[in-house]
This record gives structure tokens, C-alpha cells and sequence, in this order.
């Protein structure tokens, strides 16, 4: 019997269910977090179903809620569309935050330094430079880990401290709205950016610019990027197995720091789209770096796991989650019910996705694809799992 | 034979999902005997041997000790039992003494406090009876590969296990451990122990064997006695079908080296001279292999003629263009091409498809690239050419290579790697863990390459391969070729010698 019919025959014995349940996973994981959410509710006295129903209208009921869902989930899609690259190379980027910040620091201080660039160039020239900030922000740790085997978990958080104080510093300083100096009220911002820095608006709106557009068609780009061209290729070979793609001639060590400082270049684009898309169309602190960034350098990873790390399903997973944030706001107005459940809620998601991703895996890979081969018998035991050491490229 | 049954497991089934890894299999071993369990990869040996020792649960059936049924939940239950397993990979503390290893797991007969005195004196006695030689109080890393499988079966001998499985022991050891392996062996059935021998390197099996059960896709295929047995025989049992043991060779003459070393100096990675001042030539045409025990500086040095680790000194030349310490693209470029030992570690990507596997080194090529997009029409048709012409048994291309069986992968690579026109191919341990209609293949296409004018350096700890293919034989043994020797005119003793570090002039011949 040849391994194609007895491969049919399995098929055949296992059906369409676990491989159709794997994909529900991600589904099952929300909803299972919702419940918990529920019982947090009921404990506080709260009403559910008409909580959750508050949190539906808010984040989707109308089309006020959807442009602020779509604003919520712009920076979470950059972040997310860049977390897919770095995870991707198996480079786990926490530095969304950072990157962010010193994408919004560069192309602010372009707006600041060139004010009177014609219009046609401005937007273009702070987008570049946000991107710009951005991946020089991740190519640091990228280059750190593949040359130095520095942790980039532990280097990108830290540089997410670096870049808050950098900011602080810089809008305390040297970027401060001369005003609030004259005014003495030094608060941390610059001053309005100049207008033709503004990001154009859509459909008619006062509201919905062209963030949520171009984040789009960055995940798009990216869904090409990862899937459709050598380098997107080499980018996954190195993730999956740093030593058979040195082994098949690839250049492991610059494919990371590429990675990473697209990874970073995509949060930056994130940071130039907060300040110009922003209402106050200025860049302002509060001191912490949330402050500027709404913790979408950390929610987009989020939005990526959920999206399994596949630039296009991270759009859908993206909206999803800008709706839950602003659903939650939604929520707590009407309710009043802290929107941290929402924050809980979130983090809950995450926990339950990550730990159904070994479930959601072994049913994907239960179905019509496993070769009758495919052994717990006699299997070698040395095969695979092995951690390579970090790469030393002669 | 009237000994009395040691064992006996009656239709045992182990289901797995989508594998039937036992279908109703019987094996019984006799107190005094040494019944080999043979078998492909996957044909379920293992799995019974689990069931055994009580890793896995049976599905179905019965497992018999000296008569009485009993369940073997754990491994703890089967040493109970006087079952001892002597694993592939040693269960060893590296950094404790023998003693230390020994008297793990075990209570101690003071106690709280340690008997170690008491665990050397015995060890020492049963080192002396089964000729062992195993100082008690040597610690197991300073300890030679051969030495610490003896450190094993002395666990298990102290344990008293009346029933001893050893799985593949003979696969890191040279020929002459082998045999002193054998005499150890026999000694312990002599004293009424049962052995039962899980191998798939047939002389082997025959040296050794009273008795021989064949598995295939999880069922018995056949029980014979070894008066009875012959290498063909066992080797269709098996297979299933007619195989051809040695494949024939045409006559190729030689030529100029294509791959040229010298006073090659490669470390390894303990920061030791894992290959030392190294001269070696492969010629176009032929097949040079190197035979040696494992970890005598193959893999180092394949890894550096591949670009893939630093060369201290000495220089590497394929075609006449120095190489030395360039990319792996670039030696690549100079017509090299690599089959590497660690096959789903570094040869191919587990979780890449066959497609992508198959297109891991040409993915950049213009031939699959249109204006910057990979073009799948092209790579597609590419892919499928090289799956059917390599006879890549797969469901299909999207297939994750994960889930191919290790023939099947290995054919994958070897398409893959022999898709241009190499002048060098290294094939490093090329059949290893592979079934047999596989290395038929894989031997085939390695003598293909000869005739081709290719020069083909395999390395591989099998005997047998490397007599039945080579056309010369270099021995390494401590990171230098210690002798070349003719293949048609080599001794496999001659050889085995050398792999133990006896030099050519000093066996005299």
C-alpha cells in the first residue's frame, strides 16, 4: 500500500472535525474569556448580557463607534503587521512601545525642523521619518541579538525605557512648544504641527483620517513581504531553523537585524500616524510611555497572536481588539464598571490563546495532512527541539 | 529447547491516533536466549519494547512473566519485574561517578544515609564477572562512549534484571567493542538471563541472535531461528519485498582531485582541535568514505568544508578554487553539495512545506523569481519534477515536511541537493535512520553522482555502507585520516582496527 492511499484512508477515518475545531480554536479562546468576564461581572453586581450588549453598541453600534474602533485598532494593526515579522524570525520584539515613541520623536522633530516643506512632500517626509525612527529603534536590539546573542526580550523592554525618557526629555526640551515656555506652563508638548503635516481624512469625516487605510495596506504589503518573496522567505527559514538556513546560505545574522528593523519601522509608522492623526495634531507626554502610545506597542502583539502571526487575519484581529478597548470605555460610561475588566478581559484573550496554541496545532495537524508515516514509534527522539547555539557565522 | 518462558506479550495492540503502532504482535524470550527484535523504523519495536517497560499502556493484549500475568504500569513497576532496558541514549548523570549513577534511584541500605562504599564494592565484583572493567569511582564524562554503555548494563545487572532490552546498542561502537559487547552479552544468558536485542544491522543480528522476530507496519512477519535465518531472507521480511543487499557498482576511472585538504585544523564546539592537520583527496568519480567512530572529528570537518564552521589553518580546495572560510553560499557556489548528518535539524526545516524545503537554497534563483515575486507556477512545476523524479512519497507538495517519514526526507534533501550539477557531494551518515527500500535509493543515487564524474566524500558510522559503496576507505580517528585502504581489498577488521586508533603499519598488512 503506498503512503498516498493510506493517507486517503486516514482521512477518510478522522473527517473534516478536528481539523475545522483547530481553527475554532482562536473563537473558543475569546468566548472563554468572556465568560470569565461574565462571572467578574455578575460578582460586581452587573448585569452581563447588558453589559456586553453595552460593549457591542459602543465598539460597533454606529458609525461614530466603528471610526473610533477603527482609530483604536490603527496603531494595535502597525504594531501587529510588525510583530508578525520579528515572531516570524523567532525574534520576540516587546519593543513596540519604544519604536513607536521614537518613530513619533523623528518624524515630529522632521515636522519642527523642516516647517516649510510644500505640502506634497510633508506627509510623506514625517511618515518616512516615523518609519525611519522606528527601525532604527528595532535594528538595535536586532543587531545586538544576532551579532552579540544579547536577549532582544530584555533589550527591547529596556530600550522601551530609553526612548519614554528620551521623549520626556525631548519634549520637556528641546521640541517644547515656545507658548507654554513664554506661558510658564511647560507643559510636555510641542507645539501644533504645522498643517500640512495633517493626516487627510476619509469619507467625509472630521474624524477618520488615513491611518486606519495605510495601516491596511502595511499588512497587506507585509502578507506579500513574509509570503511572496525570497527575502520573506528567508526571514521564516531563519526563524523556524537558524542552522539549516546558515546551512543552506543564508545570511542568518542580517536576515535578524532586517526583521527587526522592519519589525521597528512598522511601530514607527504607528507613532507618526498617533501624532498627525491625533486630534491636538501634536506630540504630547505624560510621562509614561502609554501615555503617547495607548500600550498599543503591547497590545499589537496581542493582536498578532491572535492573527497567528499572519499579516492579513492580524486585520480582522486588530479591529477585534480596538473594539474591545473602546467597547470597554463604552462599557464603564454606561455601567460603571471599571474599564480595567476590559484591560483583564485582554489579558485573559491572551492567556487563552497562547496556551490553546499547542491544542489548536496538535488538531490542525491531526488532520488529512499527517502522513501515515508520521510515527510516536520508533521516531527519533534526537530529531528535533534542539535549541541551536546562538549563530556564529565564520 | 525446553528453557522455560522468560516472557511472553500475546496480541498486543497499540493504537495511536491514526497509526496502529501494534497489531496483535507475540513475542515471548526464554530464560537463557537472546531473541533480536528486527525491524524498520516505525515498524513498531519500539513501541512494544515501551509497553514492556511500562512507558506506554497496551491497547490490548497480555504480558506474561515466568507464567503469571502482570501489568506494568512505569518503568519503576518493570524494574520490579526484573526488567532492565538499556536505552540508545544513555540515562547517565554526567558529572556523577559510576557509583553515583548506580545507587540512583535506589534505596539506600543505611537509610538516610548514602551506602556509595557498599554500591562500588558490588560494582566492582560484577565488573569482574562479566569482564567489564568499570572503575566504580569514575565519573561518567570522563568515560568513553563504549564504556558507558557497560555503565548501563551494570545498572542493570546490579538491579538483578532477569530480562535485559538493549536498544541499538552496537550504534556507537566500533567493531572490536562490538564483539566484546557480544561477549559480555553472552555471559549474562549463560547465567539464565533473557536479552532481547532490537538492531537492523543484519550480520549483526545473526552474530548474536538465538532467535529473530521481524516486525513490519506493527505486525509480526516472521519468527525464525537463527540456524534457520539468512540476510536476505530478513532483510525482505522486513522489507515485504525483494531487495538487492549490495548495489552493483559500475567501473568509473578516476581522475583529478575535485576536493582537495590540507593540513585541515577545525575546532570543535568544547573548543578542543576537533579535526587536527587533516589531508584528504577526493577524486572525481569515485566515492571516498570515512569510516570512524562517532565523534572522532567527521562532523567537523564536514561542517567545514561547508563553510558552516571556522577553519583554524590549513586549507580546503574544490575544483582548484580555495574555499576555505567562505559563506556556505559561496562554497556552495563552487559546486558543492551537502547532505548533512543532523537531517531534520539542519538539513531540512520541519515546519517548512516539502516546496519550501525544496527550494531552501535556489529560492533567490531567477528561474523562481519575477520581478521580485517568488513565481509558485514556476516552483510548483520545479518542485514536482523533483518529487517524482526522486520518488519523494508525499501527499502532497503544501505537505509540512514534518510529517514525512525519514526516507522520505532524506530523498527530499538529496533532490534538493543534487538539482544542479555538483563537482563534490558530501552525504554524512546518508542512510542513517532510514528504511531499507530508502538506502537502496539513497545508494543508488550516490552511484549515480559517481558516474557522473562527481567526487563523493560519505561519511557514515555504517560498516557495511561504507564497504559496499566506497571505492577507498579513510579512516578517522581523533581528528586525522589515520589510513587509507582500497575497498576491494580491505578487511573489516583492518578497518575496525584503525577506527580504534591502531595504525596501518602496525597491523601488518
Amino acid at each position: 500500500m503506498t503512503e498516498g492511499t493510506r493517507a486517503a484512508r486516514l482521512r477518510k477515518r478522522l473527517g473534516a472535525g478536528p481539523r475545522l475545531a483547530g481553527y475554532l480554536v482562536p473563537v473558543f479562546a475569546v468566548v472563554a474569556a468572556l465568560i470569565i468576564g461574565a462571572i467578574i461581572l455578575l460578582r460586581l453586581d452587573a448585569n452581563p448580557i447588558e453589559a456586553f450588549g453595552e460593549m457591542l453598541s459602543g465598539a460597533f453600534g454606529s458609525s461614530d463607534a466603528l471610526i473610533s474602533t477603527a482609530l483604536k485598532a490603527t496603531p494595535l494593526l502597525f504594531v501587529g503587521v510588525g510583530i508578525t515579522i520579528a515572531f516570524r524570525a523567532n525574534v520576540i520584539n516587546i519593543g513596540g512601545e519604544g519604536q513607536m515613541v521614537a518613530g513619533g520623536l523623528l518624524a515630529t522633530t522632521t515636522a519642527l525642523v523642516l516647517p516649510d516643506l510644500p505640502a506634497i512632500v510633508m506627509l510623506p517626509a514625517v511618515l518616512i521619518a516615523g518609519i525611519v525612527g522606528g527601525a532604527i529603534w528595532g535594528a538595535i536590539p536586532g543587531a545586538l541579538k544576532a551579532y552579540y546573542g544579547v536577549n532582544e526580550i530584555l533589550s527591547t523592554i529596556m530600550l522601551n525605557v530609553v526612548a519614554v525618557q528620551l521623549m520626556n526629555f525631548l519634549l520637556r526640551g528641546a521640541l517644547i512648544d515656545p507658548a507654554e515656555i513664554e506661558r510658564g506652563t511647560r507643559i510636555p508638548q510641542t507645539e501644533r504641527l504645522m498643517d500640512s503635516a495633517d493626516l487627510p481624512m476619509m469619507f467625509g469625516s472630521d474624524r477618520l483620517h488615513i491611518g486606519p487605510l495605510i495601516a491596511v495596506l502595511a499588512a497587506v504589503a507585509a502578507y506579500v513581504l513574509m509570503w511572496r518573496t525570497p527575502l520573506g522567505f528567508r526571514i521564516r527559514a531563519v526563524g523556524l531553523s537558524r542552522d539549516a538556513s546558515r546551512y543552506a546560505g543564508i545570511r542568518v545574522k542580517r536576515t535578524i537585524v532586517l526583521a527587526m528593523t522592519l519589525s521597528g519601522a512598522m511601530a514607527g509608522l504607528a507613532g507618526a500616524v498617533l501624532v498627525f492623526g491625533s486630534e491636538s495634531h501634536r506630540m504630547v507626554t505624560d510621562g509614561s510611555t502609554a501615555g503617547f502610545t495607548g500600550s498599543a506597542g503591547f497590545n499589537g502583539i496581542v493582536a498578532a497572536l491572535f492573527g497567528g502571526l499572519h499579516a492579513l487575519w492580524t486585520i480582522p484581529a486588530s479591529f477585534l481588539f480596538g473594539g474591545l478597548l473602546v467597547g470597554g470605555n463604552a462599557m464603564q460610561r454606561a455601567i460603571q464598571v471599571p474599564s480595567a475588566l476590559i484591560l483583564a478581559l485582554n489579558g485573559l484573550v491572551v492567556v487563552f490563546v497562547v496556551s490553546s496554541d499547542r491544542l489548536r496545532r496538535r488538531l490542525l495537524s491531526a488532520g488529512p495532512d499527517l502522513a501515515a508515516e508520521r510515527a510516536p514509534p520508533d521516531s527519533d527522539p534526537a530529531g528535533d527541539g534542539a535549541v541551536a547555539p546562538e549563530g556564529d557565522e565564520p | 529447547m525446553a528453557e522455560p518462558q522468560l516472557l511472553e506479550m500475546r496480541g498486543i495492540v497499540k493504537r495511536f491516533p491514526g497509526v496502529l503502532a501494534n497489531d496483535g504482535v507475540d513475542f515471548d524470550v526464554r530464560a537463557g536466549e537472546v531473541h533480536t527484535l528486527l525491524g524498520e523504523n516505525g515498524a513498531g519495536k519500539s513501541t512494544l519494547m515501551k509497553i514492556l517497560y511500562g512507558l506506554y499502556a497496551a491497547d490490548e493484549g497480555e504480558v506474561r512473566l515466568e507464567g503469571a500475568s502482570v501489568e506494568i504500569a512505569s518503568p519503576t513497576d518493570a524494574i520490579a519485574h526484573g526488567i532492565g532496558m538499556i536505552h540508545q541514549h544513555f540515562m547517565l548523570v554526567d558529572t556523577l561517578t559510576v557509583a553515583e549513577n548506580v545507587a540512583l534511584g535506589l534505596e539506600s541500605s543505611r537509610g538516610i544515609l548514602t551506602d556509595l562504599d557498599r554500591v562500588s564494592e558490588r560494582i566492582a565484583d560484577l565488573s569482574v564477572r562479566y569482564g567489564l572493567h568499570i572503575d566504580p569511582e569514575a565519573v561518567i564524562w570522563q568515560l568513553a562512549v563504549g564504556q558507558r554503555q557497560r555503565v548501563e548494563i551494570i545498572k542493570a545487572l546490579y538491579r538483578d534484571a532477569r530480562l535485559l532490552i538493549l536498544d541499538e546498542p552496537t550504534a556507537v561502537l566500533t567493531p572490536q567493542e562490538v564483539d566484546q559487547l557480544f561477549v559480555t552479552l553472552r555471559q549474562m544468558t549463560s547465567d539464565g538471563r533473557g536479552l532481547i536485542f532490537i538492531s537492523h544491522k543484519l550480520h549483526e543480528v545473526l552474530a548474536l541472535s538465538d532467535r529473530i522476530t521481524v516486525l513490519r507496519h506493527g505486525r509480526v512477519t516472521g519468527n525464525v531461528a537463527v540456524e534457520d535465518a539468512t540476510r536476505q531472507g530478513l532483510a525482505e521480511m522486513m522489507v515485504g519485498r525483494q531487495v538487492q543487499m549490495v548495489p552493483d557498482k559500475p567501473t568509473v576511472v578516476t581522475t583529478e582531485p575535485v576536493l582537495k585538504i590540507e593540513k585541515l585544523t577545525v575546532m570543535g564546539d568544547r573548543g578542543d582541535e576537533a579535526v587536527r592537520g587533516l589531508d584528504l583527496e577526493v577524486r572525481a568519480g569515485e566515492i571516498l568514505g570515512i569510516a570512524g567512530v562517532s565523534g572522532n572529528g567527521q562532523r567537523e570537518l564536514a561542517q567545514s568544508i561547508a563553510g558552516l564552521r571556522g577553519v583554524e589553518s590549513g586549507t580546503v580546495q574544490i575544483d582548484g578554487a580555495d574555499v576555505t572560510n567562505l559563506r556556505p553560499a559561496e562554497v556552495r557556489a563552487q559546486g558543492l553539495a551537502y547532505v548533512p548528518e543532523e537531517r531534520m535539524h539542519t538539513g531540512a526545516i520541519a515546519g517548512f512545506s516539502v516546496t519550501e524545503n525544496l527550494l531552501l537554497i535556489d529560492h533567490g534563483d531567477k528561474r523562481f523569481v519575477s520581478r521580485g515575486l517568488l513565481d509558485f507556477g514556476a516552483i510548483r512545476k520545479h518542485c514536482q519534477g523533483l518529487v517524482d523524479e526522486y520518488d519523494v512519497k508525499t501527499p502532497g507538495l503544501d505537505t509540512p515536511s514534518q510529517t514525512l517519514s525519514g526516507g522520505n526526507i532524506q530523498k527530499m534533501i538529496l533532490a534538493r541537493e543534487l538539482s544542479g550539477t555538483p563537482k563534490v557531494l558530501i552525504a554524512a551518515q546518508p542512510t542513517r535512520g532510514v528504511d531499507i527500500g530508502a538506502s537502496e535509493y539513497i545508494h543508488r543515487r550516490l552511484i549515480e553522482q559517481r558516474s557522473e564524474s562527481t567526487g563523493v566524500l560519505m561519511v557514515s558510522e555504517d560498516l557495511d555502507e561504507v564497504f559496499a559503496l566506497s571505492d577507498r576507505i579513510a579512516v578517522i580517528y581523533e581528528g586525522q585520516i589515520i589510513g587509507i585502504v582500497d575497498a576491494a581489498t580491505a578487511t573489516r577488521e583492518a578497518v575496525g582496527l584503525m577506527m580504534a586508533g591502531v595504525e596501518p603499519e602496525a597491523i601488518g598488512e
